[in-house]
């Protein structure tokens, strides 16, 4: 009994969240104020939530609301990354005799919820220079432009980065003699 | 380039009749020409990478190249431009769902060619000579 009051709980918290949030990107995308329009809106949101809630996916892969700051402040770091590795790949490919070394690569993905092991994936491929190929239980394939972009630390730090943007704390191994594990 | 001119045309002519400087508009306009030629640059150097470069895989790097930076780049000369608040939020928005879909995109691509048995070429690769090419 109490644990479906808790349920129940669970289940309203998050529509709640869901609502906010569609109300939101309504307003942005319409910007229309008119009653006709706004009705539309309503019934299209209510629409939405009642089949999350029969498709039973209103949980927090749906709406992740508790990381949102962490899930900004990856980002940033993120797009941090994509600038220096675009470089690298735009100094290999208008380079005249365009040196490059492709490698095929197993990553291992420590994470242990899928939306973890999707966000670590997409932060891969988002980066220009390495493509997650393949993705199994434990690691992920990577194919990589360069050879000295499949170095192992460098995917640990974002693994650990991507891990902690949506709340799932891993055990990543440290580069060894960078100074960092000794201070943290 | 065209468009700072305009700028400070218009700048100007409101200088002698109010002495007054639109210097919002000035930054805006070169923020906008700033970041449309880098992604622009981007747009290009990834087009010359998916021709030059060897095989499937190393092509989507460079296609990969194209979609993060330079269509990013290309919405914030957009944003730039913007002059309500709705407007900017719009594009942030397809920022967005680029920086989410296209990478689910390029791994689809690739599962797929490396699921239906096509394998990479790995090892050092460098640009053929003229000679080479040639023979």
């Amino acid at each position: 009994m109490t644990e479906n009051v808790f349920r129940e709980r669970v289940l309203l918290r998050y529509s709640f969240i869901l609502i906010v949030a569609l109300v939101a990107t309504w307003l942005t995308l319409s910007g229309y104020f008119k009653p006709m329009l706004l009705s539309l809106g309503v019934i299209s949101i209510a629409l939405t939530v009642w089949i999350a809630k029969r498709m039973r996916i209103l949980d927090s892969e749906t709406a992740p609301y508790l990381t949102v700051p962490q899930t900004l402040s990856y980002f940033c770091w993120l797009f941090k990354e994509i600038v220096k590795a675009n470089m690298a790949v735009v100094r290999a490919v208008l380079s005249p005799d365009m040196v490059v070394s492709p490698v095929l690569t197993r990553i291992p993905t420590p994470q242990k919820t899928d939306i973890g092991k999707v966000m670590f994936a997409n932060s891969i491929t988002l980066t220009p220079g390495t493509v997650s190929v393949d993705i199994q239980d434990d690691h992920i394939l990577v194919h990589a432009l360069l050879s000295d972009m499949s170095d192992p630390w460098d995917f640990a730090e974002m693994a650990e980065r991507s891990a902690f943007a949506i709340g799932e704390t891993i055990d990543v191994p440290r580069r060894p003699g960078s100074g960092e594990g000794a201070s943290s | 380039m065209s468009l700072i001119f305009a700028a400070a045309a218009d700048a100007s002519e409101a200088a002698k009749a109010a002495s007054y400087v639109d210097w919002w508009g000035v930054i805006s306009n070169i923020g906008t020409v700033m970041s449309m030629l880098a992604g622009l640059f981007f747009i290009m150097a990834g087009t010359i990478g998916v021709l030059r470069l060897p095989d499937f895989y190393t092509r989507l790097h460079a296609a990969g190249m194209t979609d993060t930076l330079g269509a990013e780049l290309i919405l914030l000369a957009l944003i730039f431009q913007c002059d309500n608040l709705q407007m900017v939020l719009k594009l942030l928005l397809v920022a967005f769902f680029l920086l989410v879909t296209s990478p689910t995109a390029t791994h689809a691509v690739a599962h797929a060619a490396y699921r239906a048995g096509l394998r990479p070429l790995l090892g050092e690769y460098r640009a053929p000579t003229l000679d080479e090419d040639a023979s």
